[in-house]
């Protein structure tokens, strides 16, 4: 045996035992998967999300402002009795590549509500109501309040939720997901969630003050009550009154506060794409001239 | 940075400066008429890339710091701040945080491409040690970054890993509250961290300066791996390497751009989007993707000492690689039987990274132990014995003849110029 | 230009090429620096910071309130008869700096009493409180014109707040601001 066919062979044998393996060990992986029974599930979320259309995804995607309008109504008559929206401003609805409401209408708005200032000459708090500057008020004094009002669990902070939430996506979609742009697990988790609530399947014991939900990415169930049913928001602008579309609207509406620049990032990032292969483009005729005569 | 300067310069203002300071002629040498080799690959453009990732993160990051707080109850609010309200706060922020990435994507590239060319080989063994110092000081200022947003995995992946230094005997649980500051992570362990997260780039800057000095004595290695050894192997600097360097930026920066602009959370975590909560603990921690081998590694071991022992070995291992490896032939193009391990171990350390993201239970358990004993057996054991048995392809005569593809070639095996000393 | 020393083949082209690619280099470093620099400018949260209320009730004549307003300090003045007699004195032509630079009036304005006070109500005077000159807080009630003296440097300014003596360019702003009723003033 000539010293080149004996370490080719080792090379193959290494690989070759790197791939098996490699293949015992996902295939193991894989049983532990399916051991779980509907009953007794043991990786969560039960079921993944599965990806809706977005106006904001992909390459030219840009928030559909009716629909953040509607989210805006949404979150302001539903979620916002529990959940509170810290880094928000009035301000914020005003803003472009997002609701877009006119400043005025954002300044009702603001001033509907009553916000705690202070303290006067008089060393004392008081209540006036809220303009432009001021912060989404919470519905709870602190987090504690919060909890002792729902069952022991406070209700999260929504203004980062799109952002904060993520089902493990696996292989290979993680790889996938780089070339799709796929960056809306978030909205896609949270309109999978609201929509998901379901009786539990026989045999589940859900403890007293959760909810059945397979959707949700922490456990079989969610200490938030199913909070939409179809009609409870009126829409004026003609969209389906369902909870589907409440859903979807304040899916995008609660990505928007999570990534308020999404519109002008987009957009830049397009112009900086165009700008740096063009760029590189000239590079590239420059440097075939510059080495056109010496042999590399 | 390669010797005495033969620069005049013709402006009498220059020449009156290069009388008392030869800057200019240590630019010139350096960086104008410095001869490389003539046939250096795309792969050597990643030098430049690092260069220019550093400049960016101390840029974007000193841009960060005028806005950011470093304190536990406002750390948070304010990188949501400069995401929200700072002009192009989300840009410069998104810039620095997959500037880090970008960062270990290029070193790691510069790792693999010094590791299948052999360039840490003699004479060039202090330029590799270097270039380990720098990659070490990188884990710990992207490590004290990551911690700087103060989300939830920031604050779990601080507990984590200075939670390691723990494993120490007799002293560990003295340093570890020496680190924090106090008996947990909290403000003080912020604030410290902050500020060598600000103070390390410039010392990694500093070491950069002596890994190019080191670098210009023996000159760049190349994909042959035959020694420069004579003026016609080599062109000069500028134009040749600006122009293809400046090539090889700009395509890199379309990659980092795409990863800023499209999909930047990518490489993130979405725990990190909650703020730090000392009592809830995330239900599935994982570090950024750039520890992910050597936490693969830390974690296959089940034993807190030698796990931890075995992960700074992973690291230290590569440090003495350059007298590991016993062949004589740098370039894995010439040596048969090294490039199939090569690929083998790159694969391993890829899919250590993979095991790394994994949860730590049944299949990936193994198969994490399975390629950790691979990882080390490929430098302790393969890389030692293949310089014994290996039988490497005849190499060139010299780089030009590489180049020309004419002439007959040396001895095989033989190996050729500095080697032989 | 890099290669003037090879070949002069189609030196028109090559130079054409090598101009091209500097100049997009260069506008590629311009568009990249300009964030650089923006960032320092009052982020989205300053530049909405609110407006601030006064209630004047209180306020009686010869008394002043110093209120914060974008973290500058805005005096507002009850001001005396006396003192609206001394301002009202002053001619044009013995100001030092003769524009009002009240920000509810055009830039162009007198600084008359009248363009300096409130509007129709000649007693109330509203400024922003910083010396025009390095920026310190001047003393109320002091100095040879019974107005404002600049502890820092010895600016002197008279009762509706304009440079008289020393070393300030201008006189001290008046800020926008409007009476939502009798006893209360927005600022801003």
């Amino acid at each position: 045996m000539t010293m080149k066919s004996l370490s080719t062979k080792l090379a193959g044998l290494g690989l070759g035992v790197m791939i098996g393996l490699g293949a015992i060990g996902a295939g193991a992986a894989f049983a532990a998967e399916e051991h779980g029974e509907e009953a007794q599930p043991t990786h969560f979320p039960i079921i993944k999300p599965t990806l809706e259309p977005w106006s904001f995804a992909g390459l030219f995607g840009r928030f559909d402002t009716a629909q953040l309008q509607r989210g805006y109504q949404v979150y302001k008559e539903v979620c916002a009795s529990c959940h509170s929206m810290n880094l928000m401003s009035f301000r914020n609805l005003a803003q472009e590549g997002g609701p877009h409401f006119t400043e005025a209408q954002a300044r009702t708005v603001a001033a509907s509500y009553q916000v705690q200032d202070g303290p006067n000459d008089a060393g004392d708090m008081f209540e006036r109501p809220g303009r432009l500057s001021d912060r989404f008020p919470s519905p709870f004094p602190n987090p504690e309040a919060a909890a002792a009002a729902n069952n022991g669990k406070a209700p999260p902070d929504l203004s980062l939720m799109a952002k904060a939430r993520a089902v493990e996506r696996g292989f290979p979609w993680f790889v996938l997901d780089l070339f799709t742009q796929y960056e809306e697990g978030g909205p896609d988790y949270i309109h999978g969630l609201l929509t998901g609530y379901k009786e539990p399947p026989a045999g589940m014991q859900i403890p007293p003050g959760l909810h059945y939900n397979p959707h949700f990415v922490s456990g079989p169930a969610i200490a938030m009550p199913p909070p939409l049913s179809d009609g409870q928001v009126t829409y004026t602008d003609g969209a389906p009154q369902t909870v589907d579309q409440y859903s979807r609207d304040v899916a995008a509406f609660l990505m928007w506060t999570a990534e308020p620049h999404l519109d002008a990032r987009k957009r830049a990032g397009f112009q900086v794409i165009i700008f740096l292969i063009v760029f590189a483009g000239l590079l590239y005729v420059t440097k075939k001239k510059i080495w056109s005569k010496v042999a590399h | 940075m390669s010797g005495p300067s033969t620069y005049q310069p013709q402006h009498p203002a220059l020449k009156w400066l290069e009388t008392r300071l030869p800057i200019l002629g240590l630019v010139h040498s350096s960086f104008i008429v410095f001869p490389n080799p003539r046939n250096l690959n795309y792969f050597w453009t990643f030098g430049g890339i690092l260069a220019f990732m550093l400049v960016a993160q101390i840029a974007t990051g000193v841009v960060l710091a005028m806005h950011y707080t470093p304190h536990v109850t406002l750390a948070f609010n304010s990188v949501e701040g400069i995401m929200r309200d700072v002009n192009s706060g989300w840009m410069l922020r998104y810039l620095h945080a997959n500037g880090a990435s970008m960062f270990f994507i290029a070193v790691y590239i510069h790792i693999f491409r010094g590791l299948y060319y052999g360039s840490y080989k003699a004479p060039r063994e202090v330029l590799w040690i270097l270039g380990m110092i720098i990659f070490l000081l990188m884990m710990a200022t992207g490590f004290m970054g990551y911690v700087l947003p103060w989300g939830q995995m920031s604050f779990w992946g601080a507990t984590v890993i200075t939670n390691l230094f723990g494993a120490i005997p007799l002293v560990g649980q003295t340093i570890v509250t020496w680190l924090w500051g106090g008996f947990s992570v909290d403000n003080p362990t912020l604030n410290r961290f902050f500020a060598l997260h600000y103070l390390l780039p410039f010392i990694i800057a500093g070491v950069v300066v002596l890994h190019i000095w080191a670098l210009h004595i023996p000159g760049s290695n190349n994909p042959t791996g035959v020694s420069v050894k004579e003026k016609q192997d080599t062109l000069p600097f500028h134009p040749y390497f600006t122009v293809k360097d400046a090539l090889g930026l700009v395509v890199f920066l379309i990659f980092y751009c795409y990863f800023v602009f499209y999909v930047p959370n990518y490489l993130g975590h979405a725990d990190n989007y909650i703020e730090a909560n000392p009592l809830v603990t995330p239900a599935h921690i994982v570090p950024e993707w750039y520890f992910l081998p050597f936490y693969a590694i830390l974690r296959s071991i089940p034993d807190k000492l030698l796990g931890v022992i075995a992960m700074f070995g992973a690291i230290a291992v590569l440090f003495v690689v350059p007298w590991l490896d016993t062949s004589k032939v740098r370039s894995a193009n010439f040596r048969p039987l090294y490039r199939q391990f090569f690929w083998i171990w790159a694969v391993a350390a890829v899919g250590l990274g993979y095991i790394g993201a994994m949860p730590p239970e049944g299949g990936y358990l193994i198969v994490g132990r399975i390629l950790t004993v691979y990882y080390f057996a490929h430098f302790l054991i393969i890389l030692p014995l293949l310089g014994l048995f290996e039988k490497p392809r005849p190499l060139p005569a010299s780089i030009t003849e590489a180049v020309l593809g004419g002439g007959a070639p040396v001895t095989a095996g033989a190996p050729s110029g500095p080697q032989t000393k | 230009m890099i290669l003037a020393h090879s070949a002069a083949t189609e030196p028109t082209r090559r130079d054409f090429l090598f101009i091209a690619t500097g100049a997009v280099g260069a506008v590629g470093i311009a568009a990249t620096v300009w964030p650089f620099i923006n960032q320092m400018n009052p982020d989205a949260s300053a530049l909405a910071l609110a407006s601030s209320e006064v209630d004047i009730s209180s306020i009686k004549e010869g008394e002043s309130v110093t209120v914060k307003w974008r973290g500058k300090p805005v005096v507002v003045r009850n001001r005396t008869a006396k003192e609206v007699e001394e301002a009202k004195a002053a001619a044009l032509s013995d100001l030092k700096d003769p524009i009002a630079r009240n920000a509810n009036l055009p830039a162009d304005a007198p600084a008359t009493d009248a363009n300096r006070a409130a509007e129709g109500k000649e007693n109330w005077f509203v400024m922003v409180n910083v010396c025009t000159h390095l920026g310190c807080i001047p003393l109320g009630q002091e100095g040879a014109f019974g107005g404002w003296f600049c502890p820092c440097h010895g600016s002197v300014y008279d009762t509706a707040g304009r440079i008289r003596q020393g070393p300030a360019p201008e006189n001290m702003a008046i800020p926008v601001y409007s009476f939502m009723t009798d006893t209360k003033i927005k600022i801003g």
